[in-house]
């Protein structure tokens, strides 16, 4: 896996919030993370934390009042310095697919999904004439194992999980390399999340296209992910190995087992406490407050080494003792 | 005992969402009932919880049988069920600060006397903090928000909760408090629960018995045209109809 060269390098990340009477939200503070070709890059962590404002920032979608600071490279291309023009024409749909939060209120509610696929075959694609649209359409909805009899459907007679097929086939239609899944799962019910995973999973595995799902349900990333970045109060704290991660060895930043501690299959424990404000951090580790192995050093913000960010992380010999 | 006997019901006489459906809950019971969306168990759950008058079938309270619904059923009645539903944003009122969320079913019922103190009492047994209560919902997360709609559900001691997807939206230590909040409350008063879901790993973890759609209805859901069952063994025979979402 890290012998490919990565599809998407992020580095330095960070996206700040200026809101009125000088308040500034550090949404998204430092992330370095890449992902390549054929991997799936699975970014987890509490609703809040910055995971969707870090997929509008390599959209370009953030709001006026955000500022975005780093480097995101997509090829040749910053995305953060990026003119609007050149994501517009260049980026969105044709290098980056997105693949949205609830489908279903994300496609056009008075058109059939024949009609968004033949928009995007048109903006996307060299197609042209009636014909070839229709058919590099019909071909899309295929490729996303969207059922032909279906395409002259409007989206509010389709159930989630097609809703999720009609939003996946639109995503990927320009052939992006990076496929970019904003919680693709949220109130689907389980064998439904199991089933789009599956098929997400799909679209990687043909080493063409790079995944980076965004995710509170650690069940399905646990089903899909090669790598897992597990994000807190704005900082990616900890970037392992999903097999290691969901394993024997575990997480081992403090907030990444205490995450899978409040699964139902396992402890069932809640982390005590809730995620900081990200108008109001403190100056040090932000899950301190929350977390059973903090210490004075904890005032201090912990380097980012091996991929964790913690001054106490587990160590393999801890788990074995 | 909450029971549910023969109940049919649905938004258009013609084609009801559950037919005949029954299930029982007994006081300090919890169960689960799993069924894939749009099968009907959120409407089901909202007859249970009295605020869908069934067409046909009866509700039983403690074996009184509930009477003069119109839409919902009598006031008096409906406040010994507590309800969370799945979205908090849908179920909170977004100009009220938290503090006044929680409090609204004691102001509905005139019983403001009492408002300091349950609030008081409540807040930290769901996880908020004194901050949080004075925010408006678009202040706060939906976890946050869905823990204020949860004592809002417990504000008046009700005797059956009913938790409809209460955290399908949630990320999962937002669900582990959650459900322990419940149960501290639960082990308080002896109340009964409903939780209807569709994550068995949760519910089976949570209740003392789990029912699947096919046993409260007798009926299997209907699978959806169009989602071939292509992918082995992973594939439910129960897949929702099209037309949900």
């Amino acid at each position: 896996m890290t012998d490919r060269t990565p599809v998407l390098s992020v580095r330095g990340l960070s996206v700040r919030f200026l809101m009125p009477a000088g308040r500034r939200i550090a949404a998204v503070t430092d992330a370095h993370f890449d992902v390549a070709a054929g991997e799936c890059l699975a970014l987890i962590g509490e609703s809040g934390c910055g995971k969707s404002v870090l997929a509008s920032a390599l959209l370009g979608l953030l709001p006026a009042n955000a500022q975005g600071a780093g480097e995101a490279r997509l090829g040749d291309l910053d995305l953060l310095s990026a003119d609007e023009r050149t994501l517009a024409r260049t980026v969105r749909g044709r290098l980056i697919g997105l693949i949205p939060q609830s489908p279903a209120a994300h496609l056009t509610p008075v058109r059939t999904i024949r009609s968004h696929l033949e928009e995007t075959v048109r903006a996307v694609s060299g197609a042209r004439g009636r014909a070839a649209v229709r058919a590099a359409a019909e071909r899309a909805a295929e490729r996303a194992a969207f059922p032909a009899d279906h395409l002259d459907h409007h989206p509010h007679q389709l159930s989630g999980g097609l809703a999720q097929r009609a939003a996946t086939a639109l995503a990927l239609v320009g052939e992006a390399p990076l496929l970019l899944a904003d919680e693709p799962t949220t109130g689907l019910d389980r064998d439904l999340v199991d089933h789009t995973v599956d098929e997400l999973r799909r679209h990687v595995d043909d080493g063409q296209r790079a995944l980076l799902m965004i995710t509170h349900d650690l069940a399905a990333a646990e089903r899909i992910a090669d790598r897992v970045a597990v994000m807190y109060a704005g900082r990616i704290v900890e970037l392992a190995d999903a097999e290691t991660f969901f394993g024997v060895a575990g997480p081992r930043h403090p907030y990444g087992r205490g995450l899978l501690q409040a699964l139902p299959d396992r402890a069932f424990t809640p982390i005590p406490g809730m995620p900081p404000a990200l108008g109001a951090l403190p100056d040090g580790c932000a899950f301190a407050p929350r977390c059973a192995r903090a210490t004075d050093a904890c005032a201090t913000l912990p380097p980012s080494t091996g991929g964790i960010s913690c001054h106490h992380p587990h160590v393999p010999e801890d788990l074995r003792a | 005992m909450l029971e549910l006997r023969d109940i049919t019901a649905g938004y258009d006489r013609e084609a009801p969402v559950v037919r005949d459906a029954s299930l029982t809950v007994a006081r300090g019971e919890a169960i689960g009932l799993l069924g894939p969306s749009g099968c009907g168990k959120s409407t089901l759950a909202r007859v249970a919880a009295l605020l869908h008058r069934p067409e046909s079938g009866t509700v039983l309270l403690d074996g009184e049988p509930v009477r003069r619904w119109r839409h919902r059923a009598p006031r008096g009645l409906r406040t010994a069920v507590g309800v969370v539903f799945q979205q908090p944003r849908l179920s909170a009122d977004p100009r009220l600060r938290l503090a006044d969320l929680i409090a609204e079913p004691l102001r509905a019922t005139g019983r403001r006397d009492e408002i300091p103190q349950r609030v008081a009492e409540l807040a930290p047994a769901v996880g908020l903090t004194r901050d949080l209560l004075d925010r408006r919902p678009h202040e706060v997360s939906d976890g946050q928000l869905q823990r204020a709609c949860l004592a809002r559900a417990l504000v008046l001691r009700p005797r059956w909760l009913v938790c409809d997807e209460m955290t399908a939206m949630l990320d999962a230590s937002t669900t582990a408090a959650l459900v322990a909040a419940v149960e501290d409350y639960r082990a308080a008063t002896g109340a009964g629960l409903l939780a209807v879901g569709h994550d068995h790993t949760l519910l089976r973890r949570w209740c003392d018995r789990v029912l699947r759609w096919q046993e409260v209805t007798g009926r299997i859901p209907p699978a959806t045209p169009g989602l071939p069952r292509t992918s082995g063994p992973q594939q439910p025979a129960d897949v929702p109809p099209a037309g949900d979402r």
